[in-house]
C-alpha cells in the first residue's frame, strides 16, 4: 500500500532538490486562507466561551433570582425576584448591607497598605541591587523565594508562626523581649488585620521586584555615566534619573498589584479558614462565605456582579488617568 | 567611581533585613520539620532540642497525602498541558494574523485575568449541578471538572505570555520556512515553536506552579477522593492537636517540585513576567 507513495518525511528534502517544484498538492485556497486565524483561535473560543463568558452571563443572571438551598438543585427554574438581592445587598443599614459595607472597607484599607508597602520594598530592593555586588545572584534566588513557594504551604507556615502559646512571634515579642503582658492572639480579633498584611506584604514583594528590576535594566548606563559626570551623587541619581524613569513601569505594576490584592482568596482562606475575623475579612472571603455558607447564591452572586462593576470602574479610570497622564508629559 | 558610604551601610542594613522577613517561614518550616510533636506543641525554640526525621514518614500516613499528591499532579498537569496548546495556536494567530475580532480577542483574554475567581466559581458550580442532573456526569467533585475551572486562570496568562514570547520570533524565520514549502501549520511547528521552546516552558512552569497553589476552586469543586494538596495540607489538625511538625514538613514537600522547577527556570520566568508590564 505505502511502497509506491513517497516517505512523508522525505517531502521536504524532494522539495529542496527540485525548487521549482510544484507545491503541496492541498494547496489552501482563498476561504481557508482567511478563515486559517479563526481556526487556530477556535479552541481558544470554546474554551473562553465555556470558563468565562457563560459563567459570567449565568452570574448576571443569578443574581437577579432568589436562589437559596431549595431551588439549588434546579437553579434555572428559581423564581425571578427582580432588584431584590441588589437591593438587599446595598442596603447598608440592615445585617447583609453593612456586612459587605464593612467588608468593602476593610479590603480597601488592606489593600492600600498591602500594595504600598510591596511597592515600596519591592523598588527599594531593587534599587539597592541595581549594581552588581558579591551575593547578588544568590539574594535574587532567596527573594524569589516567596513567589515560587505554593501558597497554602507559605501561609500554614505563617499561621504557625502566628499561634498565640507556640507560635514565634510570640515567643520573641512576650517570652524574649517582654514587649506585652500576655501573649496576643494575632488570627482572631483585630490583630488580625496586622497579620493578614505582614503575610501578603511577604507575598507579594518579590513581584513587585521583579519588575522593578526589569524596569531598571531599560535605564540607558549613560545616563548615570552623565550625571556622575556633573557631579550628582548616588542618592541624586536615584532621586533624579532611577525614579522618573520608573514611572511607566509603576503604572501597570500598581495596577496588577491592586487587582491581585484586591481579589486575593487564598491568603486570608489559609491564614483564618472559611470564616475570617471581622478586621480581615475580605470581600473574596465575604463573598465565598456568603454564598457556600448559608447557600443564598442570589446574594451572593449580586455581590460578585457589584465587585466586578467596581473593578470594572476602577481600573478603566484608572487607565483613563495614567495614559492621559504619559500623553501630558510626552507633548 | 565607588558609592559613597552612607549608601552602602543602607544597602547592607536593608538587604539584611529583607533576607531575614523572606527566610524566616522558610527557617521555621524546616526546622519545625525535624522537631517531635511535644517541641512543636509547646513554646516555639529557635534551636531545636533534639532532631527527627519521624515526620517524613508520618506524614503519608497521617493523612492520604500519596493521593492527594497524585489529585494535584493530575490537575496541575492536565490544566498546563490544555491551556499551553491551545494558547500556542492562539497566540500564534494573535502573532502572525491580521483578522476581524483580533482586539476584541485580545482585550476579553486581557480583561479576564484581572477578575476574581470567586466570580467564576458559583456559576461553574451551577453548571456543573446541571450537567450532573441532565446528563448524571458528576462533573462536580471529578478532576475533569477541576481541570475545566482551572483553565480560568491558567488560559488566558499561556495566550497573553505565548503572544510576547512568539512576537520576539523574528518574522524572516516564518516566512522563510513558507518559502521552503512549510504551510502555516508547518512554521508553526518547525520554526515558531522551537524558537520559542524556553518561553513556552516557562508558561507552563508558571501554568503548573499557579494550578498547584490553587485553593479557591478545590476547596469547593473536590471531594474525598479527588482532594488536592490545598485542601489536604488541612487534614493534620484534628480536634484535639494540630500535628505541627507533620504540617511543616508536608508544606516543604509539596513545594520541592515547584520551587524547583521555579529556580531552575527563573531566567525565563523572570523574562516572560515582566516583558508585558516593561515593555
Amino acid at each position: 500500500m505505502t511502497t509506491t507513495a513517497p516517505p512523508r518525511t522525505g517531502k521536504r528534502t524532494v522539495r529542496k532538490d527540485h525548487p521549482g517544484a510544484a507545491p503541496r498538492t492541498r494547496r489552501p485556497g482563498r476561504l481557508r486562507r482567511i478563515s486559517l486565524p479563526y481556526l487556530l483561535l477556535l479552541p481558544a473560543l470554546v474554551l473562553e466561551l465555556l470558563v468565562h463568558l457563560i459563567p459570567m452571563v449565568i452570574g448576571i443572571v443569578v443574581s437577579f433570582k432568589e436562589l437559596t438551598q431549595f431551588y439549588l438543585r434546579d437553579w434555572s427554574n428559581a423564581p425571578w425576584s427582580g432588584l431584590d438581592n441588589y437591593s438587599l445587598t446595598v442596603d447598608f443599614d440592615a445585617p447583609v448591607g453593612e456586612a459587605l459595607l464593612s467588608s468593602f472597607f476593610t479590603t480597601c484599607l488592606f489593600t492600600f497598605f498591602s500594595v504600598g508597602l510591596c511597592w515600596l520594598i519591592g523598588t527599594a530592593a531593587a534599587i539597592f541591587m541595581q549594581e552588581t555586588f558579591r551575593g547578588r545572584g544568590i539574594l535574587r534566588t532567596i527573594f524569589l523565594v516567596p513567589y515560587a513557594l505554593p501558597v497554602y504551604a507559605a501561609v500554614i507556615t505563617w499561621a504557625f508562626m502566628f499561634q498565640r502559646d507556640n507560635g514565634l512571634v510570640n515567643h520573641v515579642i512576650h517570652d524574649q523581649l517582654g514587649l506585652t503582658d500576655s501573649p496576643p492572639f494575632w488570627l482572631i480579633g483585630d490583630n488580625a488585620f496586622i497579620t493578614l498584611l505582614v503575610v501578603s506584604v511577604w507575598k507579594g514583594w518579590p513581584f513587585a521586584f521583579l519588575i522593578m528590576m526589569a524596569g531598571l535594566q531599560n535605564i540607558p548606563r549613560e545616563i548615570y555615566e552623565a550625571a556622575a559626570l556633573d557631579g550628582a551623587g548616588v542618592w541624586q541619581q536615584i532621586r533624579r534619573i532611577t525614579l522618573p524613569s520608573l514611572r511607566p513601569v509603576n503604572q501597570v505594576l500598581i495596577l496588577v498589584l491592586f487587582l491581585w490584592t484586591f481579589n486575593d482568596f487564598n491568603t486570608p482562606f489559609v491564614l483564618f479558614g472559611k470564616s475570617a475575623p471581622a478586621s480581615a475579612d475580605l470581600i473574596s472571603i465575604h463573598i465565598y462565605q456568603s454564598s457556600f455558607q448559608t447557600w443564598n447564591f442570589g446574594t451572593g452572586s449580586a455581590m460578585s456582579v457589584l465587585l466586578l462593576l467596581f473593578l470594572l470602574v476602577v481600573t478603566g479610570l484608572y487607565l483613563l488617568f495614567t495614559s492621559r497622564g504619559r500623553s501630558a508629559t510626552d507633548a | 567611581m565607588a558609592p559613597p558610604k552612607s549608601f552602602l551601610v543602607s544597602r547592607l542594613v536593608f538587604l539584611t533585613l529583607l533576607t531575614g522577613f523572606v527566610l524566616l517561614p522558610v527557617y521555621v518550616m524546616i526546622s519545625s520539620s525535624l522537631k517531635p510533636l511535644q517541641d512543636v506543641s509547646g513554646k516555639f525554640q529557635w534551636i531545636p532540642s533534639g532532631l527527627t526525621i519521624q515526620p517524613y514518614f508520618d506524614i503519608w500516613k497521617t493523612v492520604p497525602l500519596g493521593d492527594y499528591f497524585m489529585n494535584s499532579l493530575i490537575v496541575a498537569g492536565a490544566a498546563t498541558v490544555f491551556s499551553v496548546v491551545i494558547a500556542i495556536f492562539a497566540a500564534y494567530a494573535v502573532s502572525r494574523y491580521s483578522f476581524r475580532g483580533k482586539r476584541l480577542f485580545t482585550v476579553t483574554v486581557l480583561s479576564t485575568q484581572m477578575f476574581p475567581g470567586i466570580l467564576f466559581l458559583l456559576p461553574l458550580f451551577l453548571i456543573y449541578v446541571n450537567i450532573g442532573n441532565a446528563t448524571g456526569i458528576a462533573l462536580f467533585g471529578s478532576r475533569a471538572g477541576l481541570i475545566l475551572t482551572y483553565l480560568t486562570f491558567s488560559l488566558p496568562f499561556s495566550i497573553w505570555m505565548l503572544i510576547g514570547y512568539f512576537d520576539s520570533v523574528p518574522r524572516d524565520l516564518d516566512e522563510a520556512a513558507k518559502v521552503d514549502g512549510c504551510g502555516p501549520l508547518g512554521a508553526l511547528f518547525r520554526v515558531i515553536v522551537p524558537a520559542a521552546i524556553p518561553g513556552i516552558v516557562a508558561v507552563a512552569v508558571y501554568a503548573f506552579m499557579t494550578a498547584w497553589g490553587e485553593v479557591l476552586f478545590a476547596s469547593v469543586m473536590t471531594n474525598d477522593a479527588t482532594r488536592t494538596l490545598a485542601v489536604g495540607l488541612q487534614g493534620y489538625s484534628t480536634q484535639n492537636d494540630v500535628y505541627w511538625n507533620q504540617v511543616m514538613a508536608a508544606s516543604l514537600v509539596v513545594s520541592l517540585p515547584v520551587v524547583g522547577g521555579f529556580l531552575l527556570l527563573q531566567r525565563y520566568l523572570v523574562t516572560g513576567l515582566t516583558a508585558g508590564a516593561v515593555k
